[in-house]
């Protein structure tokens, strides 16, 4: 064909596996980091699917406690750590930074391929420590048990440990790049949202991250060396292990939820081909939730045994949350008002985001609520709550912001039928699955358990059924992207009509970005000044 | 080298500034020293904790010249210190304050330890630890 010859870009240009390997193009890299999350999220989900498919039924049917107790702490630990962290800010953020800002790539190359291997190895561990007797002690590795168990927490927290620093990098690079790389005439207040919330995920990346690190290690050498810091039999505070957990973890919360309310900035600005509404706000609620995360981590803790006044405190900072993420989603409702509404696929993701983040949120807002969570502490509404912020909230951003990019990332469209129900069975299935544990948790079933009473088995069962739908929606996914890299058809430079810079250049992009450096001549959501039409459909 | 050199700001000191600061170390450290003589109660720690701080201010300010640098470095630590303060001192909301609603009977866990443990509880403890002497 005479299309190989035509184009030169990214994919093809140089060539050969070690320009892919030793690669130092934010792009490839990008790449990269996608395909390795995706095959974390693949992981994950497999745990994900078994722990439910026990819970199908009251008693052992699959595995028994101790596996299910390995189980569902693999499901978490990969899912956080492998997955969904690196997700959107290490892959989309990775690829569409610099081009969201005209630069030909990140401040620091070198240090971003870095960020990468050290992801593969801290990952190595991870796996590592699967076969040699998976960690049994929940992701949060909680202290007097975790010093404790037989199971391999070493190898599964020097992974952490080391992935944390991948972390880092990606921050580090990432701050410097938006204040170095800009540019000319691209202020602050030009810069596309999604770019805001990579900065303010970057900033909790960097200051939070050490201290996970620090705790982790703290932990291998109470187990190795015997000193008392965490194990009340040896003088150490176990409390003080969920303090320095959730100092990090808490905030590693909005690393995750941040990127993914970038992105819904971006999508519901394009598909309403409308100028986002309260552009400063959204902005500098990004920075609010990024401060606000550090002040609120004992809300973790109400049940630990911390002082009635810090649990009070933390009670009271956690409902401040809801300010900045009420001002982002009342934001994106009024954008979409009397907008030109275009029902594309990364569209629907950004719908359904705002239905299930407002759920996973405002059920936040009970369980910081101290008199509430003591009832449902440890039950399954708090299941369903991170769900649904989690995967109602980031996967879907990370989903909206896959197939939003996707003609970009690779130059091929995808299957628009194909697409449309995959995203209605995601959306059905995770409602299904997810929205009966809330009910479940209500009524007492803890989590954590491989086995339940009998009268919680409906909706168990029910709950096992939308884990089969989300599996088939992801399924179908799979198929039809890999599908479209192979059949699809050649997609435009701008086939969702958008006014930031990524759609100014080719699909895909040339190895450095832009042919001709592009110019500062309107912003990044200028509808009402700039003519731009939607070229696909 | 010219651009090089503007852009750190080749910023040299007269040496009686770095002697003065040199001088006010010492006098600190002394400060430090006597202070360790006198029983303060809990402020000890306090001020301790407080000539210390003095001291790595005065460092990092003139000895590294941060003060002299382009602020952001110094708006970089400043961030720093704060998140760790946060850290620290909401920590301690927590463990200075246990137990002050609903009082514990507690006994340390053993001779001297910070932890306590309930009454309640000790004494089945005592009956695992009889078990396991077994």
């Amino acid at each position: 064909m005479s299309e190989a010859v035509a184009e030169k870009n990214y994919l093809n240009d140089p060539k050969g596996w070690k320009s892919w390997v030793f690669t130092l193009d934010h792009k490839r890299i990008g790449i990269l980091y996608l395909a390795s999350i995706t095959a974390a999220f693949f992981l994950g989900g497999v745990f994900a699917v078994l722990i439910r498919l026990e819970l199908l039924n009251p008693g052992q049917d699959l595995m028994g406690p101790d596996t299910y107790n390995q189980i569902f702490t693999l499901h978490g630990a990969v899912m956080i750590f492998l997955f969904i962290i690196p997700s959107i800010p290490a892959a989309l953020g990775n690829f569409f930074l610099p081009l969201l800002i005209g630069a030909k790539d990140v401040a620091f190359p070198r240090l971003n391929l870095a960020s990468y291997y050290i992801y593969v190895f801290g990952s190595m561990f991870a796996v590592y420590s699967i076969f040699t007797g998976a960690v049994d002690t929940g992701w949060t590795f909680y202290t007097p048990y975790s010093t404790e168990t037989q199971t391999s927490v070493i190898p599964m927290t020097l992974g952490a440990f080391i992935l944390g620093f991948s972390s880092i990098f990606t921050g580090l690079n990432f701050i410097v790049t938006i204040h170095k790389m800009r540019i000319p005439g691209m202020t602050w207040y030009k810069l596309p949202l999604f770019v805001w919330a990579l900065y303010a995920t970057a900033i909790i990346q960097v200051v939070a991250t050490p201290v996970l690190g620090i705790t982790l290690l703290l932990l291998i050498f109470e187990r190795v060396f015997s000193v008392g810091i965490f194990n009340p039999d040896m003088g150490g505070d176990p409390v003080l292990f969920q303090h320095f957990f959730w100092f990090y973890s808490h905030p590693a919360v909005y690393i995750m939820i941040l990127p993914g309310m970038g992105i819904i900035s971006e999508l519901i600005a394009t598909f309403s081909h409308k100028k986002i509404f309260g552009y400063k706000a959204i902005a500098f609620s990004s920075l609010g939730i990024a401060f606000i995360s550090f002040l609120v981590w004992g809300h973790h803790m109400f049940v630990s045994g911390q002082s009635e006044l810090a649990a009070m405190i933390f009670s009271f900072l956690t409902f401040l949350v809801g300010i900045p993420s009420g001002i982002k989603v009342f934001n994106w409702i009024t954008t979409l008002y009397k907008g030109q509404i275009h029902f594309d696929t990364p569209m629907l993701y950004a719908l359904s985001f705002l239905f299930l983040f407002t759920i996973g949120g405002l059920t936040g807002i009970f369980l910081g609520a101290l008199a509430t969570d003591v009832h449902l502490h440890d039950t399954y509404f708090v299941v369903a709550h991170f769900h649904y912020v989690m995967m109602g909230g980031t996967v879907m951003a990370f989903l909206g912001g896959l197939h939003y990019w996707w003609p970009k990332m690779f130059g091929k469209m995808y299957n628009h039928f194909w697409s449309v129900i995959a995203m209605i069975l995601v959306f059905v299935g995770f409602n299904v699955t997810f929205f009966s544990q809330f009910i479940l948790g209500s009524q007492g079933m803890p989590r954590r358990y491989y086995n339940y009473l009998d009268q919680f088995q409906p909706l168990h069962a029910f709950s096992t059924i939308g884990s089969w739908i989300l599996g088939a929606g992801f399924i179908i996914m799979a198929i039809y992207l890999i599908h479209s890299l192979f059949k699809g058809r050649k997609a435009s430079d701008n086939p969702w009509g958008g006014l930031t810079f990524e759609w100014a250049t080719g699909s895909p992009p040339p190895h450095h970005n832009f042919k001709v450096t592009p110019k500062m001549t309107h912003g990044p959501y200028d509808y009402d000044k700039v003519l731009v039409e939607q070229t696909d459909y | 080298m010219k651009a090089k050199a503007s852009d750190h700001s080749a910023h040299i000191l007269p040496l009686r500034i770095y002697l003065g600061v040199g001088f006010a170390l010492f006098i600190l450290t002394g400060i430090t020293v006597m202070i360790s003589f006198v029983d303060l109660g809990g402020w000890n720690v306090t001020v301790a904790l407080a000539v210390a701080s003095i001291k790595a201010a005065l460092v990092v300010l003139f000895f590294m010249h941060l003060l002299y640098d382009n602020k952001i470095y110094l708006t970089i630590f400043l961030t720093a210190i704060g998140f760790l303060a946060i850290l620290i001192i909401f920590t301690m909301f927590d463990t200075m304050e246990r137990g002050r609603l609903y009082p514990e009977k507690a006994k340390p866990i053993k001779p001297g330890a910070a932890i306590y443990e309930r009454e309640d509880s000790l004494s089945s403890r005592s009956v695992d630890t009889t078990k396991t002497d077994h």
